[in-house]
Parts: C-alpha cells; sequence; structure tokens
C-alpha cells in the first residue's frame, strides 16, 4: 500500500500529512510534484491543506489546472482513494471531483481552532474506524472553508449520505453556535456519490499524537488504510 | 574603469535623502571626489540609524555578545545557539512600525516577510513566529483599524507561508495611538553543518539575484524608518513594500534546497536598503568587492534609474553567490519552484561595489565604508523631567474600591489584560504540527522533532514599567520572560531585543534608551540568555507624543523533556494553589505579612481603575526570581505540578482569575495583607509564580523550595465554580468563572465587531 502526497507550489501541509502517513500510520507514503503527470502506484493520493498558488484568486482555481490533475483525475475516476485537506478540499471542488464549492468564511476572517465535527456517516473508506454520531476533536485553520451548495445538491448530498462530518458542540449537537464559518448545514466533510474521494476543511493531519492536543484525526487517516487493506 | 569628473551634489538632494552636510564632506573625503547620484543614494540609506546604527552603537556595546562580536570575529552567526544533538537555533526580532503606521496590512505583512528571511538565508528553517503589538485604545476608530489590519496582514503573511505564530502580546495605551508597533519574531532550526554564511567569498564567483523581480516599492524605505512619523508619513506609503507570502514559500523551500546543493559560498536576504546593502556587506564581510549590472536585475517596471534599483526594498529577494561554474545548478533549483535566478555580477578583489548601467559606470564605492563605517554620535543624555513627579506620587492616597469583585471584572476586561483569542484565532498557529502548547498559556512550547526537547518562546515588555524607570522596567521585561519560560518548564537559552524608544537626539529619550539597554543587558546576563540579534527602532514619536520606551525582549528556552511541559490553567479540582515567591507573603509564623502597596506603581490595576501611570515599577532582585523559577523548573521537571501561571499585569488576582478561566474551575482563596486589600489583590509584585498541585506533592514541593530558599505559600484550593478571595478573612471577590471567561474572553471582540 503506498500513500501520496502532491506538493502544489504553496502547499504548506504536505509535510504534516506526509509525517502522520509516514511516523503514525506507518505506511510507505512519497511525494507528488505538481507537474508530474503519472500517479501509478498509489493506493491514497492526499491533496494537503496551504495556498496553493498562494490562492490570490479563488482558492484552488489555479491548482485544479496543475498538470498533476489530470492524473489525478484519472486515478480517482478508476475508483482510487483521494482525500483533499483544507485546501485540498477547495481544489477538488474546483475540480469538479466533489460538489459544491467553499467560499470565504461569513465573519471574513481567517480562523485557526480545534472544533468538534460529528461523524455523519461511519460507513465509508474516510470514517470506518469512527462510530455514528462520535464526537471528534479536530483543528480547522482557514479562510474559505464556508461550504456552498445550491438546493439541489445540498439535497442530493444529504440524501445520498454524502455529508461525512458536521460542525457540533462537545455534547454532539449540531447548532448555529458549534458552525465556525457559515457553512450550509454545518458541513465540515463530504463524499463523492461514489464514495472514493473526500474532502474536509479540518485538518486530520493536525490531530494524530497526543502532544498535538488530540489523536482523533487518526480514526479519519487509519479508517483510509482498513479499506485498502480490506 | 573609474568614475571621474563628478559634480558637486545640492545640499537639498541629500539633506532630503538624510546626510547632513558633515556626512556628505566624509563622503567626497572617502572617494576623493563628489558621488554620483546612485552613490549619494546608497550612502544615505547604508548609513542612517536603521541600516548603520549611528546613534545606538555606543550603547549596544552593554550587551555583551554584541561588544565581542564587534570587537572580535564580526556580527555573522553569533545568533545560532547549540541545542544539542547537532542542531542549532537562531532567531532574531525586528521592528516594522513606521510602515504599520501608515499602511497597517502591507506593513505588518512585510515586517513578518523580512524576518522570515533573516532566518532561513542562515540556511535555518522558520519553525515559529511571534509578534509584539502596541496600540491606542480599540475606543477610537482609528486604532480599531490599525488593529485591525496589522493583526490581518500578519496572518495574511504568516498563515501562507506555512510558518506557525505561536505566540506574543499585545498592549493597548494611549502613547502608541499615533505611532503603533509591530515587533516580529522569527526563530529557525538548522543542523550545524547547514549553516550558511553571507559572505561574497571567491574572486570571479558569479552573483544570482534570486526570487522577485525588482519594482519601485520601497524606495528609502530605511530613511523613512529613521524619522519621526508626521502628517506628510501618509504621503510615504510609496516607501512601504508589498509583500507576497506565496513567493516567500516558494523562496524558502528553493533556498534551502539550494543551499542543499554546496554550491552556494555566500548568501543574504534583501531587506532594508535592497541591492545596495547586500552587495556591500556580503563583500566586506569576506574583504571582497562586486560588480552588478543593474540592467540584468529582472524587473517589474520599465523605466527604472539605478538609483531606483539599487535603493528598492521589493521583498522576497535574496543575493547569492555561487561557486564559478555551478551557477546552472543553483539557478535550476530556483527555476524549478518558478523563481528568478539572474547572475547579476561577479565577485572582484578589489573592496569595491561596482555599479554598472550597462557598460557605464554609475557607482563605485568602498564596500567597506558603506557597510561598516558609519559615522556614530555619541549623543547628550539627560533624565527627564516628568520622572520625579510620576515616581514621587504618593500611593498611600489611592482610594479603594468600593467593589472588588467589580474591580477585578474591570481589569480583566481592560483591553491589555483580556484574552488575545481575537488575535491568535486568526494565525495558523499549528502548521507544521509541532505546537506543543498553543498560544494563550505563558510561553509557546514547540517540540523538536527526533528528540526528547521542546522550545520554548515569549515576547516581553512592560512600556509603562519603562516609563516609570527604563532600567528597571527593561530588567523586569527579561525577567518575567523568563518566569514565562519557567511556567512551562524551560531555563533560558538566548534572548533577541527589539528597542523601540522615540527620538534619539532628543536627550531624554536617549537617556531612557541608554538605561533600558542596560538594564536589559545586566539582566540577559544574568540569566545567561546571550543576547544573539537584535533591532533599534528610534523616532517612534509624533508631533502630539513619543511612545513609552519600550525595549521587547524575545526570549528563547530549552525543556529537556517535552512530554513534561506545563501550562497555566487549574486542572483538578481539589488541588492545593500556591504561590512560590521571591518574598514573603501570608505567612502568620513570621507574622508579618507583607505590604505591596509599594508594587502597585505602574499596575495595570491604577490603570485600569485609577487612570493613573504613576509610582516605581514594583521591585526586582535578580538572584531570588531566578530562584523561583528553579523552583518551578524543578517541580515541572519532578512531575509534582498540575499547573503554573506567571504572576505579572493584574497582580495575583489576575493570575488566579487566568488560571481558573482557562482550566473553568474555581479556587477558594485566603490571603493576608497588613496594608490596602487592593494592594493584595493587584499589586504587581515580582517574581511570583501561581501553582497548582496534588495536595500530596506538596511536602515534595516545600523540599524543592526550602534547598533554594525562597517562600511558598499555601493560598487556597481549586474548587467549585466560582472565585472567592478573602483579604485578612473578610471576603472580598466572588466571581462565577463563566462570567470572568465572558469578559475576559470577548472583551476584545465585541469592540473589534461593533
Amino acid at each position: 500500500m503506498k500513500f501520496g502526497v502532491v506538493i502544489f507550489p504553496g502547499s504548506n501541509c504536505d509535510q504534516d500529512a506526509f509525517c502522520a502517513v509516514r511516523d503514525v500510520l506507518g505506511q510507505p507514503v512519497e511525494y507528488i510534484w505538481h507537474q508530474s503527470t503519472d500517479v501509478s502506484g498509489f493506493d491514497c493520493i492526499v491533496l494537503p491543506g496551504g495556498f496553493s498558488y498562494g490562492d490570490y484568486l479563488r482558492t484552488g482555481a489555479v491548482a485544479r489546472f496543475s498538470p498533476v490533475m489530470n492524473a489525478v483525475q484519472d486515478f480517482a475516476d478508476n475508483g482510487g482513494r483521494l482525500i483533499g485537506i483544507c485546501n485540498g478540499f477547495q481544489i477538488l471542488c474546483e475540480a469538479h471531483l466533489l460538489p459544491g464549492a467553499l467560499i470565504d468564511n461569513n465573519g471574513l476572517r481567517f480562523i485557526c481552532k480545534h472544533v468538534n465535527l460529528r461523524v455523519e456517516n461511519n460507513n465509508t473508506d474516510f470514517t470506518n474506524l469512527c462510530s455514528e454520531g462520535q464526537v471528534l476533536s479536530i483543528p480547522i485553520a482557514h479562510h474559505g472553508g464556508n461550504y456552498y451548495a445550491d438546493a439541489d445538491t445540498l439535497k442530493k448530498i444529504e440524501d445520498n449520505n454524502q455529508v461525512i462530518l458536521r460542525y457540533c458542540d462537545s455534547a454532539g449537537k449540531v447548532t448555529p453556535e458549534a458552525n465556525p464559518n457559515g457553512s450550509l448545514n454545518n458541513i465540515a466533510g463530504i463524499i463523492n456519490d461514489r464514495g472514493n474521494v473526500a474532502g474536509m476543511m479540518p485538518h486530520p493531519e493536525r490531530a494524530v499524537e497526543s502532544i498535538l492536543g488530540s489523536e482523533d484525526g487518526t480514526l479519519i487517516l487509519q479508517s483510509i488504510v482498513e479499506r485498502l487493506m480490506a | 574603469m573609474s568614475i571621474t569628473n563628478t559634480e558637486p551634489i545640492d545640499p537639498k538632494v541629500y539633506q532630503e535623502m538624510g546626510l547632513s552636510d558633515e556626512e556628505y564632506g566624509k563622503i567626497t573625503e572617502v572617494l576623493g571626489r563628489h558621488p554620483t547620484y546612485t552613490e549619494v543614494g546608497m550612502f544615505a540609506v547604508m548609513w542612517s540609524e536603521h541600516c548603520g546604527y549611528k546613534y545606538s552603537r555606543p550603547i549596544l556595546r552593554y550587551f555583551s555578545k554584541y561588544k565581542e562580536a564587534i570587537d572580535g570575529a564580526g556580527l555573522e552567526n553569533a545568533g545560532i545557539i547549540d541545542i544539542g544533538g547537532g542542531y542549532g537555533v537562531c532567531f532574531k526580532i525586528e521592528s516594522h512600525n513606521h510602515p504599520s503606521a501608515v499602511e497597517p496590512f502591507q506593513g505588518a505583512a512585510t515586517g513578518v516577510g523580512g524576518i522570515l528571511r533573516d532566518i532561513f538565508t542562515m540556511g535555518a528553517r522558520p519553525i515559529a513566529c511571534l509578534n509584539s503589538l502596541r496600540f491606542g485604545s480599540l475606543s477610537d476608530a482609528r486604532n480599531r483599524y490599525l488593529f485591525e489590519h496589522v493583526v490581518g496582514g500578519i496572518g495574511f503573511y504568516g498563515n501562507c507561508v506555512g510558518v506557525p505564530t505561536v505566540a506574543g502580546e499585545v498592549y493597548f495605551e494611549e502613547c502608541y495611538a499615533g505611532n503603533p508597533l509591530l515587533n516580529a519574531m522569527a526563530i529557525g532550526i538548522m543542523k550545524h553543518e547547514d549553516v550558511a554564511y553571507a559572505r561574497a567569498e571567491g574572486i570571479g564567483n558569479p552573483v544570482l539575484l534570486v526570487g522577485s523581480r525588482t519594482g519601485r516599492d520601497g524606495i528609502h524605505g530605511a530613511t523613512f524608518a529613521s524619522v519621526e512619523l508626521t502628517e506628510e508619513s501618509e504621503s510615504r506609503k510609496s516607501n512601504v513594500q508589498m509583500g507576497d507570502p506565496f513567493t516567500e514559500k516558494l523562496l524558502i523551500e528553493a533556498t534551502l534546497e539550494a543551499l542543499k546543493t554546496g554550491y552556494i559560498t555566500g548568501i543574504q536576504d534583501m531587506g532594508a536598503a535592497g541591492i545596495t546593502c547586500s552587495t556591500c556587506e556580503t563583500s566586506a564581510k569576506a574583504g571582497t568587492g562586486m560588480k552588478v549590472d543593474v540592467r540584468k536585475v529582472p524587473l517589474r517596471e520599465t523605466g527604472m534609474t539605478p538609483y531606483e534599483i539599487m535603493l528598492s526594498e521589493s521583498q522576497e529577494r535574496m543575493l547569492a553567490i555561487v561557486e564559478k561554474g555551478h551557477e546552472n545548478d543553483v539557478a535550476a533549483v530556483f527555476k524549478k519552484w518558478g523563481l528568478h535566478a539572474v547572475v547579476v555580477g561577479e565577485v572582484t578583489d578589489d573592496g569595491l561595489v561596482h555599479v554598472y548601467d550597462g557598460d557605464e559606470l554609475v557607482a563605485q564605492v568602498p564596500a567597506k565604508t558603506l557597510a561598516d563605517d558609519a559615522p556614530t554620535y555619541q549623543l547628550k543624555t539627560s533624565e527627564p523631567a516628568y520622572l520625579k513627579d510620576v515616581q514621587n506620587y504618593d500611593l498611600s492616597k489611592i482610594k479603594e474600591p468600593t467593589d472588588y469583585t467589580e474591580a477585578l471584572m474591570k481589569v480583566l476586561g481592560s483591553e491589555s489584560i483580556a484574552s488575545k483569542e481575537w488575535v491568535y484565532g486568526q494565525y495558523d498557529h499549528m502548521v507544521q504540527t509541532n505546537t506543543a502548547v498553543l498560544p494563550g498559556s505563558d510561553a509557546a512550547v514547540l517540540r523538536i522533532r527526533e528528540t526528547t526537547k521542546g522550545i520554548a518562546a515569549t515576547t516581553d515588555c512592560n512600556g509603562r514599567y519603562c516609563y516609570l524607570d527604563p532600567f528597571m522596567g527593561a530588567q523586569i521585561a527579561v525577567a518575567e520572560a523568563a518566569r514565562n519560560l519557567a511556567c512551562s518548564g524551560a531555563r533560558p537559552i538566548g534572548a533577541t531585543d527589539c528597542l523601540n524608544f522615540g527620538n534619539p537626539e532628543k536627550p531624554e529619550a536617549f537617556w531612557q534608551f541608554e538605561r533600558a539597554v542596560k538594564g536589559m543587558a545586566e539582566a540577559c546576563d544574568f540569566f545567561h540568555a546571550p543576547v544573539v540579534s537584535g533591532n533599534v527602532s528610534f523616532y517612534n514619536e509624533t508631533p502630539e507624543m513619543a511612545i513609552y520606551p519600550t525595549p521587547v525582549v524575545g526570549l528563547l528556552g530549552i525543556i529537556g523533556d517535552v512530554e513534561k511541559r506545563c501550562t497555566s490553567e487549574f486542572k483538578n479540582q481539589g488541588d492545593f494553589v500556591i504561590l512560590i515567591s521571591g518574598t514573603r507573603v501570608n505567612d502568620e509564623e513570621k507574622s508579618e505579612p507583607v505590604c505591596e502597596l509599594e508594587s502597585l506603581g505602574g499596575s495595570e490595576y491604577l490603570n485600569t481603575i485609577h487612570g493613573l501611570a504613576v509610582g516605581r515599577p514594583p521591585k526586582l532582585d535578580l538572584d531570588r526570581e531566578k530562584k523561583v523559577h528553579e523552583v518551578v523548573i524543578r517541580a515541572i521537571e519532578a512531575g509534582l505540578l498540575s499547573s503554573a501561571h506567571d504572576c505579572a499585569d493584574g497582580g495575583l488576582a489576575i493570575a488566579l482569575a487566568e488560571s481558573c478561566i482557562m482550566g473553568k474551575v474555581g479556587a477558594e482563596i485566603s490571603l493576608l495583607a497588613n496594608c490596602a486589600p487592593a494592594a493584595a489583590l493587584f499589586a504587581e509584585t515580582q517574581s511570583r509564580i501561581v501553582v497548582s498541585l496534588p495536595t500530596d506533592k506538596l511536602g515534595a514541593l516545600r523540599e524543592i523550595v526550602d534547598e533554594l530558599g525562597v517562600e511558598s505559600t499555601v493560598l487556597g484550593k481549586v474548587s467549585g465554580n466560582k472565585l472567592n478571595i478573602s483579604v485578612n478573612d473578610v471576603s472580598l471577590v466572588s466571581a462565577p468563572v463563566a462570567e470572568m471567561e465572558l469578559t475576559w474572553r470577548t472583551s476584545i471582540g465585541s469592540k473589534m465587531d461593533e
């Protein structure tokens, strides 16, 4: 089994994701340069957080045109496991590999803090080690994490159980106060309809060791390993 | 080729650039002719206070490491501290005050960018940023605007480059209204063998300009930093540079990767004075010279003159000197990261910086004269007249509050005391996944991968104390910073300073500067924290007022076992709450509780409740201070403590309240006092740390306390969900933790969102 972590110009959580996979999951992992056109040999690809191309245009809007993204698209079409974290989620939405869009936080400021997330669907490639309704503590760090989709799309992903994580309070209640950025239906993470592509604004790779204040992110990353081993 | 037949420069021209008639005379003497227009510009900026330290240099000799370096091998890499395991750390703090006053967002952003380049140009990977900020009160719209955009600019830059902003401080005082302070600090880590040098070695080696294109932004930024702010300063916006953190992120990765090739013989970042500074400093350090052609510099605008190109402070650029024949190997790394890397010249053996505009020689000056021989001046000092009045204020006539709980709530909600979550919540403080103690505690802690160690970092300065007594205020800044480190379990290893003062040409301001530097230097020596880097920022005044003297110290410490790190919040119901202190309090056996009235001098209580900045700063006994730290560090290492929190701004009551709020628990506290109860609650007596621990560990703590000969007092217990404090058995404070939290946590945010 091999993980790949894509480096776009401006990625800055690539090393964190790499270390989490190598040191905490204990799985083989390699970097994938943004100009690479071949991603064969990987079982799971991570699009990491950061500010690809500075995000001076709409977040993720330039990165989706990187040479590597054609290969990533094919990888996903062929059923490969693909997860976008923060900026990676934004890129996946821009590339239409996931439905909806991420717009500026409703407070118009960058937010960095630990948040509580409720696991909405634990029967996925990315959450199978969690229990349904489990509350995870994982940090967010973004300026544009406000999930938006038109009414039809939103209904479709809700009906289809594609919402995997929602912002909630410490007791697991999904409330407006627990929504840090204005996301519709408190959505923090989703999967595509096929279930092999996930995007989430919170950073699981920042919550994989007790010294970082939480190990809940390990559940997300290890779930991928479980599914790939199955 | 040489320059001949130059005409005298119009005095108005060089005076406008900040040079005096005598300095112009010295230039003609050195050159043996009149300078060209480009040369005058180069001298003006290199000999400004900002680059040349022409006023501060004699005083900076109080710093032992600085004196050693100046008298010996030079300043370079004096900044690297060995932390064992083959690793070194380097760190530096720098001001960007004037740019932030006129263009807060870009001023702050480029302040962060500049200090980061100082770190990775040494071959170190930046692992953390801190910042120390000062503004006028948030009740004023202009101050809110400055605050919002300075914080926004720091976040914009730091978040994008992927370096966590982990700690800092923010104070609000009227004296900073016209001239806010932005001091940015960065920390880097490296393997010793990866250290890079800013030296132009090797005659004939090519000189590469890498990174961004050069534009007209920031021309004479260093000169702008060396004058007072006035109404006209708004028109100086073009002196402010524009930051591009995306390019900086690429530059960090490309530089560290290019250094690994082993072909870079010298490298220097470009900050103040741009190409002028980097060419003459790298040559001067190596005893070589350099030839550069400005026409080869990649430009962002057309029609730029040699003068503009040499003085531009466009950001995200570096000068690299490369082994001849390997320029393409090095350039390839930068090009891989999408950056320019262009040969603009070569190293020469004649000690001169030659600037060509194509075939035409436009400047030819001795590198060493430009870099090292700025004229220095012994300025007059005079003790300011206000000092006697404020110091002799009779504190016994201060009226006691009618409601102590209300007073506590007011101090908790004051802008300088209230939670800074509104600030650090906008900074990515977790990227790189090393932050082991998040912002909000006394010091941030970062783990060092592949070792058991941790680095603790903090910045500190109470400007009000320095206004009341610059010597003592500066010593307290160092003592408090070291106390912050001790609360996390760390011992200091090094310091950096950012000296923010008024106009040095005014004897009163220069007196403050000299006294503060002396105090800080002595205290740093005492704590074995060599000052390895620093920055001086003068002229922090407007026609209305000067800032408080604000010598900010950035202190770094090491924790041997990062798993043992301690934080400031109470954790367990039933834990004892103990005050470790240099002097006695509450000791019934010795029957005489200390009167702390004097320690109300300069306190936040006097400022918030009575609107006063009077008295003397609290007394400080460095020896006792250090012993208190040692007790707490040893107790943390022995695993005795549940929490440790520095007792500083706001006094004992605020320290207790903060430990309650952050731990979401209450405490039952009883104090003894033999003078005004307000002093027992709010005096800012030094050398005190509030700790909590399980009751069965008290004996072990007392052993350490006795061994070091300091005092420990049981103040009470962690209990319930209210903070109750009695003084001499009279209940004075009863505050629900939830109410205190609301006041403390939302004070700043609610003002900003109005």
